[in-house]
């Protein structure tokens, strides 16, 4: 379409800086083409993206697949909303230039294919479904406008440090899982740069697995009845045990951010309307009708020092597990109200298919200021804040404030108050965006580099021995 | 008469006696109806299969089920034969669905259920020679193993019903991967990437093993078909399996002599009544959109009528289009709702299953448009086409070049994601259908039960059951009919001369109602 180019040539004033013109350091918040630009050409860790895609396959061992990252799609958002899929690169310099060159802004990692995606419709031609995913992380995507219904805070694509123990939450629960039940090791977890995370599940195993088991460990997650939004329990927990997942989950994880954390932050019985929500799931009415009588009367008179929502939450423990609740259903209600509450509530579509995109880490989320776009969409983008999408270390993942991810033009402040420090070699490592990068290479890369290589090795040798054994029958 | 020979060579004598694991075509010599009428008695029990499962029917009713249907269909007079019809019928309907991406997956899913539920009636040594015949040599836990997680394994027993394990309870410990399902249901108990499965529920691991060898020995008939049997059997079998895969075995709904037809003033009350979602979809999928209140604008011009130009076109092409389907040996009538779901409704389409499109297509684009009204209209109309644009999931997609060189003075903005669920919701509500019903029916179409998501339709929207199911738009309307007359509730029905039928084709109402 007739969209004005991006002016060039813009750049290196951010870099030289020129202290007259631009008021100090300080960089107007936005988002636009010629940051993103300078993101791009110096901080934004290519070399590492290709690292990480490539698994092992850009090294010299004969095992090596020479077309592997080739046949990796990846996905750019252009500046005029223009959507461009099956982009696909065959070296860490000619993915480097594109990105450079194109700018997106934003840049989806998709599947390995069979074959390389932009010559799809070569091979379409020659009939078959040539043309198929075979390989592809296991992602999951949690959003917190998901979870609008439980957070009294903010709604929508807000978020705040009342409702980001969500997320927390969700990290945890699944990082445990994913480790402990399905013996995946490689898990990089990456603020999605606006209001959720994004999880990266990278073994071998992971990235092989079949759209059916993909959705089989969607499902194993899964305890929330589909979207039955008529109907007050939103999780219905069944049988006389909960599985040990459960179990682990609700006793390690969502009890004790439930009742230590959002039940006072997120003031869940404040309200009569907040407090109804809860009584609705509970199926005796006359307990119901208990609680609710002593919630109105309180309302008049209260006079306690505790906190309101942990009396009534007690109160409403008290009366669902006391002795004389012998049946099952009522004492499972207070893990329901739990799991309702707290438990983690995943895009299930992203998971469950290898062709699906997800934002690569280290994206930029754009913020418009300009007015070419509809009212609509203008305000959804200004509401949200240019966040870069920075790794989450899982083990630490109470410390992540989404507040204080650097934002680009903070980045790019960073960048030139030490444009002139000689000592740092890269330039990220000026900014804020350092700690991230080099958290990235630690605690995720390297290991995964050194398991793809013994992988490689040990198939290689597998294959040797039985080419050996071959020849010797 | 004409022999069917097979040149396959194979034996089927170390196959377990009655439940076959189909791994080669029988060296057998078929008469060529029994060819086709094997298929159909097959057919009917996949059939029947695929009905119980739309409908949500509980494991115990779905063996039953499978047991009547097997029982019913599949016999046959000669003792001997039975299994030779078991297999014959398995290798034929292969044959005719294998054809497609589609096709393949019904049948997978269809055979893999019939299958579990036949794997489920055998005796358990039985189960476990087919155990074996799959190669699944997994070594049952050891009992030191078994103490260790003796607990977690009785509290997963518990958290799904199950007796408690004991030191005689075998488990066999397996890759999590290759019991997708009992992963799926919280089944079993997973430690680092293995799954602890109970012999009684090993039923997965054989079906997850038939299933991808099904799966893999489909894509492989397919490629034979299409580059062998197609060509050599044309005069023969190729007729026969093309017939069989669109063959529609419930009424006959193409016949239009019995019927009166409607007249185009009436049809807007009949519509009203008694159409189902697909054909009152043009409408609602103007006016049922959430749009944002700057868009409410274009919510008056989408329902309005287009140009006669247009409209001439749009009809003139779908009696072509009607009368190009005819001719087909058994495609009584193509548009059965198997036939419906399965199609997917191309750029500016306006048929299609909406229970299942509007779950998956929507998508908004909108345009800043030039003053000027004619403009405005002929933009509007195409506007709709670009409700079809890409998702993350799908590639259909018109670029915004293409809209440039109709429009040159349209000038793209913005493509966002709308919540297509709340159209569905919205159509439906216009439809009278309560929110409880509502709720019921979408939670169908999320599983993609969406013939079954319409038969709830219709039971809201008559308050009575409909225990056949909705198969075909024409069957939900003469259901309809026949519900409104019994209650006298509209006497249109009897205006019109007792049972009515429109014997349209779906553009052609919709061109009509345009």
């Amino acid at each position: 379409m007739t969209k004005e180019k991006v002016e060039d040539g813009n750049d290196d004033m951010l870099i030289d800086g020129e202290p007259e013109q631009r008021q100090g350091n300080a960089i107007p918040e936005g988002f636009n083409a010629n940051y993103l630009k300078v993101y791009y050409g110096k901080l934004f860790p290519h070399a590492d993206i290709f690292k990480w895609i490539s698994y092992g396959n850009d090294g010299k061992h004969p095992a090596c697949d020479q077309s592997y990252f080739g046949r990796r799609e990846f996905s750019f958002t252009l500046d005029n909303d223009i959507y461009v899929r099956f982009q696909s690169f065959n070296s860490a310099a000619e993915l480097e230039n594109s990105i450079k060159e194109k700018c997106p802004f934003k840049i989806d990692i998709g599947a390995v294919y069979s074959v390389d995606p932009a010559k799809r419709h070569a091979y379409a031609q020659a009939g078959d479904n040539v043309f198929t995913p075979v390989e592809r992380e296991l992602v999951f995507d949690i959003d917190m406008s998901d979870y609008d219904d439980v957070r009294y805070c903010c709604s929508g694509a807000d978020v705040c440090l009342d409702c980001w123990p969500l997320m927390t939450i969700a990290v945890k629960v699944i990082n445990t899982a994913l480790r402990d039940d399905f013996g995946f090791n490689h898990i990089l977890w990456v603020y999605s740069g606006r209001r959720g995370v994004h999880c990266w599940v990278c073994d071998g195993r992971a990235r092989r697995l079949t759209n059916e088991q993909r959705a089989a460990i969607v499902d194993y997650f899964r305890v929330y009845k589909v979207g039955n939004e008529n109907s007050h329990k939103k999780v219905s927990l069944m049988g006389h045990a909960l599985h040990p997942f459960l179990a682990r989950s609700y006793t390690e994880v969502l009890r004790a951010f439930f009742e230590e954390k959002l039940l006072c932050s997120q003031k869940i019985f404040a309200t009569e309307e907040r407090f109804e929500k809860i009584l609705k799931m509970i199926p005796d009415d006359s307990i119901t009708s208990e609680l609710w009588g002593r919630w109105q009367e309180s309302k008049r008179s209260s006079i306690s020092k505790e906190d309101l929502n942990v009396v009534r939450w007690e109160q409403l423990k008290h009366m669902l597990q006391s002795g004389k609740q012998k049946v099952q259903g009522l004492r499972r209600c207070v893990e329901e109200i739990v799991f309702s509450y707290t438990y983690p509530r995943l895009d299930t579509e992203v998971s469950k298919h290898m062709n699906h995109l997800l934002k690569a880490p280290f994206c930029v989320h754009p913020k418009t200021g300009a007015g070419c776009f509809s009212m609509l969409l203008n305000d959804f983008l200004s509401s949200l804040p240019g966040r870069v999408c920075v790794p989450i270390d899982p083990d630490q993942c109470e410390e992540f404030d989404p507040t204080t991810v650097p934002t680009l033009s903070k980045l790019l402040e960073e960048l030139n108050m030490g444009g002139l420090r000689a000592d740092i070699d890269f330039d990220w490592d000026k900014t804020s965006l350092g700690k991230s990068v080099r958290f990235f290479r630690s605690s995720f890369l390297q290991p995964l580099l050194k398991s793809c290589k013994e992988e490689m090795e040990s198939s290689y040798n597998a294959k040797l021995q039985h080419s050996k054994n071959s020849i010797s029958w | 008469m004409e022999i069917v020979r097979s040149q396959r060579k194979s034996s089927v004598t170390d196959v377990a006696p009655t439940l076959p694991l189909y791994r080669s075509a029988p060296a057998l010599e078929v008469r060529l109806d029994d060819f086709e009428l094997f298929a159909i008695d097959r057919l009917r029990v996949l059939k029947g299969i695929s009905d119980g499962l739309s409908r949500g029917r509980k494991p115990e009713e779905m063996e039953k089920l499978v047991r009547d249907l097997w029982r019913t269909n599949m016999r046959h007079q000669n003792t001997s034969e039975v299994i030779n019809k078991d297999i014959i019928s398995h290798f034929v309907l292969r044959l005719v669905y294998c054809r497609t991406e589609e096709l393949r997956k019904w049948f997978l899913s269809m055979e893999t259920t019939l299958f579990r539920y036949r794997f489920r009636l055998e005796i358990p040594e039985a189960q476990r020679a087919l155990m074996g015949e799959f190669d699944l040599l997994y070594k049952a836990v050891g009992s030191a193993e078994f103490e260790s997680v003796k607990e977690i394994l009785g509290q997963v027993a518990r958290s799904i019903g199950q007796p408690l394990p004991n030191a005689d309870t075998i488990f066999f410990k397996v890759p999590f991967e290759e019991v997708p399902e009992l992963v799926a249901g919280r089944r079993v108990y997973i430690c680092k990437g293995y799954a602890y499965v109970p012999m009684n529920q090993v039923v997965s691991l054989v079906v997850t093993q038939f299933r991808s060898y099904l799966s893999k020995a489909l894509v492989l008939t397919n490629r034979k078909w299409t580059s062998t049997i197609r060509e050599q059997e044309k005069d023969r079998l190729t007729p026969i399996v093309e017939a069989l895969s669109t063959s529609y075995l419930g009424p006959d709904y193409s016949q239009p002599k019995e019927f009166a037809e409607i007249s185009i003033k009436d049809i807007d009350q009949v519509a009203n009544t008694s159409f189902p979602l697909c054909m009152r979809h043009l409408f609602e999928k103007g006016v049922g959109l959430k749009l944002d209140d700057a868009l409410a604008f274009w919510r008056a011009e989408f329902s309005q009528k287009v140009g006669t130009e247009r409209f001439d076109k749009e009809y003139a092409y779908s009696i072509r289009h009607n009368y190009g389907k005819e001719g087909k040996r058994t495609d009584y009538t193509p548009y059965s709702c198997q036939k419906i779901i399965s199609s997917t409704p191309g750029v500016g389409d306006h048929h299609g299953c909406p229970y299942r499109h509007f779950r998956f297509t929507l998508k908004l684009m909108h345009f800043h448009l030039p003053q000027g009204h004619a403009t405005r209209q002929n933009a509007v109309y195409h506007s709709e086409i670009t409700f079809f644009l890409s998702t993350q999931t799908s590639t259909v997609k018109l670029t915004s070049k293409q809209i440039y060189d109709f429009y040159h003075d349209c000038f793209l903005l913005v493509c966002l994601l709308l919540e297509s669920e709340e159209n569905l919701r919205a159509a439906l509500g216009k439809m009278g259908v309560s929110d409880r019903a509502v709720e019921d029916i979408m939670d169908k179409v999320r599983n993609r039960h969406y013939q079954l998501a319409c038969t709830l339709t219709f039971e809201a929207v008559h308050d009575s059951s409909c225990d056949a199911g909705i198969n075909h738009p024409n069957q939900y309307f003469s259901d309809s009919q026949k519900i409104l007359q019994s209650k006298m509730v509209i006497p249109l029905g009897e205006q019109l001369g007792g049972m009515v039928c429109i014997c349209m084709r779906q553009h052609e109402l919709v061109d009509r109602k345009l």
